[in-house]
């Protein structure tokens, strides 16, 4: 047996008037139960879209998606429509960023909640009811009683987060998808969601996939750091190694553009120039190469010419990169590291 | 008018030399011979709330911004940090004048402007500048990038028109965006670029104070630098003040010399940045910093314990008694239901409003607060008492404060 | 809720009054003199005077107005002239409440006018609304199911068509062939249903109804088609799919509650408006509806006859506003009745 998800040379593909717009191209990776995998990326770099096709939401467009994506060794890629739709909510849930346009305004928390219990299990309606004021219980809001007849409109932003967790796991799915789950929240709020995803996670073994710009997000959930750009994976490997280590220079610019609490406040922020490509003309090179301040190192024109493998990196293991440079740790020690975090400089010499 | 476009800067910046006259920002120290261009002094701004009957009478109100006081150094920045709905935006729409307060002053270079009129407002608009949060939606799809930024010019009639496209021009240069670009509609550019547009429209009237509410938050993070570089490239430029609104605790203190954190329509503490973020001593100020996830944290290893806040904030309608903070709060006590804490100047540059206001973990048993409050350690009334008048709610710092170890005033 | 209804009855009551003064005073500044209209042609300066008179038109338009109103409480009779009716009460008038006023073109009660009017416009309304509300909604919704594709441009293709074909060409154009020609359906001759049953009231209904039906539906098509469109993109339909509900419960339950919302506002003030008479239709098949009325009484200057009408009009749009505005509340939650 592969592992519990396994995703092989997933291509997601939206022909448009103005050419093939191409989301997610060659995307592979593996994810345990128990286990947690951050994808990091902007808008545009195909996080979202390569997440959704798990789900199949894309059935139905006129998206084309090859590749194979294993759940427990079945290939959904391969499942009909119909099967496809019974795995949903029940094998994989999905939690999305604004949990208030992700539910519907004219239906109690309650009825949607036990609607999705509904559809997986033969229950009654009360029954149904039932376990969603258990579930909502489970999540922490509180008097679930009564809240359940509430609409989401008279949920606070955190609250309905909350209810839409307890939606993803009323079927106890073995892998949750969780987009951007606490980008559109405070904090406070930010901490008590990944709390309980946490808490969750340890309670239900799932497998979660953590969708999200923010390093720092991941830096406190992940296990595992997919970093894409352009719809494709440029760095991957545990997360401790990738924000210690990391052997991209666009994942070095994620770094070194987000100040933090604590840094240097004289120092500029170092952001990355220019703008990430269009997916309808993507150079035939290295997608970051135009953004690059590094390509000059590569020798010839490589970087432009042509798109670098997934390989591991110099420190070798699980670490992948996909970059033409050659010492890409030693660069990131010596240039990139003490411009960022002096104080995490291990060796000055 | 002529520093280069920020993509340049961009690609330069670890290049450049660390000290010298060119690096540095400005922004990002806090200059105190600088007046103040802004002061606040105990701003309100209440909603009102009608009830549903046949006749609808007022029956609350939303208190959104409930007496805030603060001041804004020419050239220099303010934070305003805090949640969603503790009132930071209402007060940057009050310091526009968008609203109109309920109550308080608003002292822009040395006039009250709170209760100015339309037409009094009018001269001013070309002073204090506002940028929004969503380039997408504040910028007019219908109208070329050249008519945006060249509006407030026509309107303000302030160069003749044969001018403005050279002054157009000029601006988008400014901004990092190509001059040639002026004849292109919004929908045509980026996020990061839209927002630019937006910066440079602010700029068009040369203002003294720029509002920024939340001017990166919709933006990826890789463009995020560029804008957060470009406005502080403007400021000392410029010499433009900032009121700068966030929820990003990181950014604000990147840009901010001086930072006011709200909750519930109130300030709870304010401080220069270093005091604020290394020895923050309001719970919630505690409480919020320990929320932020921190990259560098978690690449050494192991987590920070997070102080947990339960619940939500609650209503603005009928906020609790006394601190607001006290639903939430880990030290709440039986005098925080009683008596509201003042913002008391505890530092030299750091006012706290906290009956037990302390460093984490060091937090005082008995209230700080009571001896001045004329009220006993539970909040009662002490009638033996001699409450002292007007603790904090000025809008500046004084030369004499309240010392947290040795109990008396202090002078630095 | 109640304080709601309440209230928004009051005002629906407010504008109704409004609504007759304005009426009252564009009565008052039209070249026409009412009481020579009514005395005829040999008409002498003597007894213009005596209709003048007989009529009130002598007195000011606020007494008029307040005559009126209280004609509408109480009733009142034509002439208002107590030794009139002693002396000879066949020439007298009664005008029950509520009394719109006297026609004096048909002579008769405006009131009693209107009340043999609603029925056959009301027919054709009713009729129409059910067939433009189920095809139109019908047709959108599978065109927005469809789009692109050659059944989704055929839809909106052919419902330009008939949004831009002027209703009397079409009202003509069924009448001559499917009628007349084809003898597919009778030649539509209005019949109750006390008189004709069902089936006779609705037969003869048919080619009206839709000539009225297939305007309407025409805009219902591509309205609902925008609107199931338009919901269909909002995140909370991928949250239902994503849940693994069926397609066609997403569909039913989840686009269609969020897409009709509008179309039920929209639906609303079209049936107010076409129950106040659909003029074209009803002159194309000779019916003798509200429609028709409005065009006879405007081209005989029977002013009181187009004071009726005009306020039973507005009656009826102000009803269905109130009517809508309840109704939402009960569909979107949202929607505080605050």
């Amino acid at each position: 047996m592969t592992s519990f998800l396994s995703v092989r040379d997933l291509v997601v593909h939206f022909p448009t008037i103005d050419g093939v717009v191409k989301a997610t191209e060659g995307l592979s990776y593996d994810l345990e139960r128990g286990k947690t995998l951050g994808i990091v990326g902007e808008s545009g770099s195909g996080k979202s879209v390569s997440s959704a096709a798990i789900l199949g939401l894309h059935r139905g467009t006129n998206a084309k998606v090859s590749g194979e994506i294993l759940l427990e060794d079945v290939d959904l890629l391969t499942l009909s429509d119909e099967e496809m739709r019974l795995r949903r909510g029940r094998d994989v849930a999905m939690i999305f960023q604004d949990p208030l346009s992700a539910m519907h305004p004219y239906y109690t928390i309650g009825n949607q909640i036990a609607e999705a219990y509904r559809v997986h299990n033969d229950v009654s309606r009360k029954a149904a009811k039932a376990r969603a004021v258990e579930m909502l219980d489970r999540v922490g809001i509180p008097q679930p009683d009564r809240r359940v007849n509430d609409y989401p409109h008279q949920f606070s932003g955190g609250m309905r987060q909350r209810a839409m967790i307890a939606m993803g796991l009323i079927n106890d799915p073995g892998l949750l998808i969780a987009d951007e789950p606490t980008t559109a929240l405070d904090v406070t709020v930010q901490a008590q969601i990944l709390d309980l995803l946490q808490d969750l996670q340890r309670e239900f073994n799932s497998a979660i996939i953590i969708i999200t710009h923010d390093l720092g997000v991941v830096a406190e959930m992940a296990d595992d750091v997919l970093v894409m750009y352009a719809g494709r994976a440029v760095e991957f490997g545990p997360c401790k190694e990738i924000l210690t280590h990391p052997e991209m220079p666009y994942t070095w610019g994620l770094l070194s553009s987000v100040p933090d609490v604590k840094g240097d406040t004289d120092a500029r922020l170092i952001p990355i120039k220019g703008n990430p490509p269009s997916l309808l003309n993507l150079p035939p090179g290295c997608a970051f190469e135009p953004r690059c301040t590094h390509s000059d190192k590569v020798p010839g024109n490589l970087c432009r010419t042509e798109v670098p493998d997934l390989l591991p990196g110099n420190r070798g293991g699980v670490h992948t990169k996909r970059c033409h440079l050659a010492n890409s740790d030693t660069i990131y020690q010596r240039e990139i590291l003490p411009e960022i975090a002096p104080e995490l400089v291990e060796d000055p010499s | 008018m002529s520093i280069s476009p920020s993509e340049s800067h961009a690609s330069e910046a670890p290049a450049e030399p660390k000290g010298g006259v060119v690096l540095g920002n400005p922004a990002s120290k806090l200059d105190l011979s600088r007046p103040p261009i802004l002061e606040v002094d105990n701003l309100q701004m209440y909603f009102p709330v009608r009830n549903s009957g046949l006749i609808r009478r007022t029956v609350g109100y939303v208190q959104a911004v409930d007496g805030v006081s603060f001041q804004v150094p020419a050239g220099g920045s303010l934070g305003l940090v805090g949640e969603s709905g503790c009132g930071k935006s209402t007060t940057g729409r009050l310091i526009t004048r968008l609203y109109k307060p309920t109550a308080g002053r608003i002292d822009f270079d040395g006039r009250n402007i709170a209760n100015y009129s339309a037409s009094q407002l009018m001269p001013l608009r070309r002073e204090i500048q506002m940028i929004f949060q969503d380039p997408a939606t504040s910028l007019n799809p219908r109208h070329t990038v050249g008519a945006i930024v060249g509006a407030p010019l026509l309107i303000h009639k302030v160069i003749p028109k044969k001018q403005v496209l050279n002054r157009v021009q000029e601006l988008l240069e400014v901004v990092g965006l190509n001059p040639e670009h002026y004849n292109r509609y919004p929908h045509e550019f980026s996020g990061g670029q839209r927002q630019r547009i937006g910066i440079a429209r602010a700029l068009t009237l040369q203002p003294k104070l720029l509002v920024a509410d939340e001017p990166v938050s919709a933006l990826d993070v890789s463009i995020q630098a560029q804008v957060i570089n470009l406005l502080q490239d403007l400021q000392r430029e410029f010499d433009i003040a900032f009121l700068f609104i966030a929820h990003d605790l990181a950014i604000v203190r990147h840009f901010c010399p001086e930072i006011a954190v709200m909750y519930l329509g109130k300030i709870v503490e304010i401080s220069d940045r270093e005091t604020l973020y290394n020895r923050p001593n309001h719970p919630y100020t505690q409480a919020l910093l320990s929320a932020v996830p921190d990259v560098k944290q978690a690449a050494i290893g192991g987590r920070r314990e997070r102080i947990r806040l339960e619940g939500d904030v609650p209503s603005p309608v009928n906020p609790p008694s006394g601190c607001r903070f006290r639903t939430r709060c880990p030290i709440a006590k039986e005098i925080c239901a009683k008596v509201e804490p003042p913002l008391l100047q505890i530092g030299k540059r750091h006012k706290v409003a906290c009956h037990f206001a302390g460093e984490l973990g060091n937090h005082p048993t008995a209230p700080i607060t009571a001896g001045m409050l004329g009220v006993d350690d539970q909040g009662n009334h002490d009638p033996g008492a001699s409450p002292s008048k007007d603790i904090g709610n000025s809008p500046g710092f004084s030369d004499f404060w309240f010392d947290l170890k040795t109990r008396t005033m202090a002078k630095s | 809720m109640y304080a709601y209804v309440a209230r928004r009855m009051i005002t629906g009551v407010l504008m109704l009054i409004l609504m007759s003064m304005i009426t009252f005073v564009l009565f008052f500044a039209s070249p026409v003199d009412p009481g020579r209209f009514a005395c005829g042609k040999n008409c002498s300066p003597a007894l213009i005077k005596q209709v003048d008179k007989a009529f009130g038109y002598d007195k000011s338009v606020v007494v008029q107005w307040k005559d009126f109103a209280v004609g509408v409480f109480k009733g009142r009779q034509y002439p208002e002239d107590p030794s009139l009716r002693k002396s000879a009460p066949e020439l007298v008038s009664d005008c029950h409440a509520p009394c719109l006023g006297y026609s004096q073109v048909n002579l008769i009660n405006v009131t009693t006018e209107l009340k043999d009017k609603i029925p056959i416009s009301g027919s054709i309304a009713v009729a129409a609304f059910l067939m433009w509300i189920i095809g139109g909604v019908g047709l959108g919704t599978i065109a927005a199911l469809t789009k692109g594709s050659l059944i989704d441009r055929g839809l909106v293709g052919t419902s330009l068509v008939f949004y831009a074909f002027p209703t009397f060409w079409i009202g003509l154009f069924l009448l001559e062939f499917p009628a007349i020609k084809w003898g597919l359906v009778p030649i539509p001759n209005y019949i109750s249903i006390a008189d004709g049953g069902l089936w006779g009231w609705a037969s003869n209904l048919f080619l009206p109804a839709l000539t009225l039906a297939l305007f309407y539906m025409a805009g219902y098509v591509r309205m609902t088609r925008a609107f199931v469109l338009e919901s269909m993109s909002e995140d909370y339909l991928r949250t239902a799919k994503s849940k693994g509900l069926a397609p066609r419960k997403v569909l039913f339950k989840h686009t269609m509650r969020a897409a009709l919302t509008p179309i039920v506002t929209m639906a609303g003030l079209d049936l107010a408006s076409v129950l106040g008479g659909a003029v074209i239709t009803e002159t194309v098949f000779n019916y003798n509806g509200l429609g028709k009325l409005a065009v006879d009484s405007i081209a005989t200057f029977d002013l009181p006859t187009v004071v009726g009408l005009v306020l039973l009009l507005a009656a009826f749009v102000i009803v269905a506003n109130i009517v809508v505005d309840i109704l939402y509340a009960f569909i979107d939650p949202r929607v505080r009745l605050g």
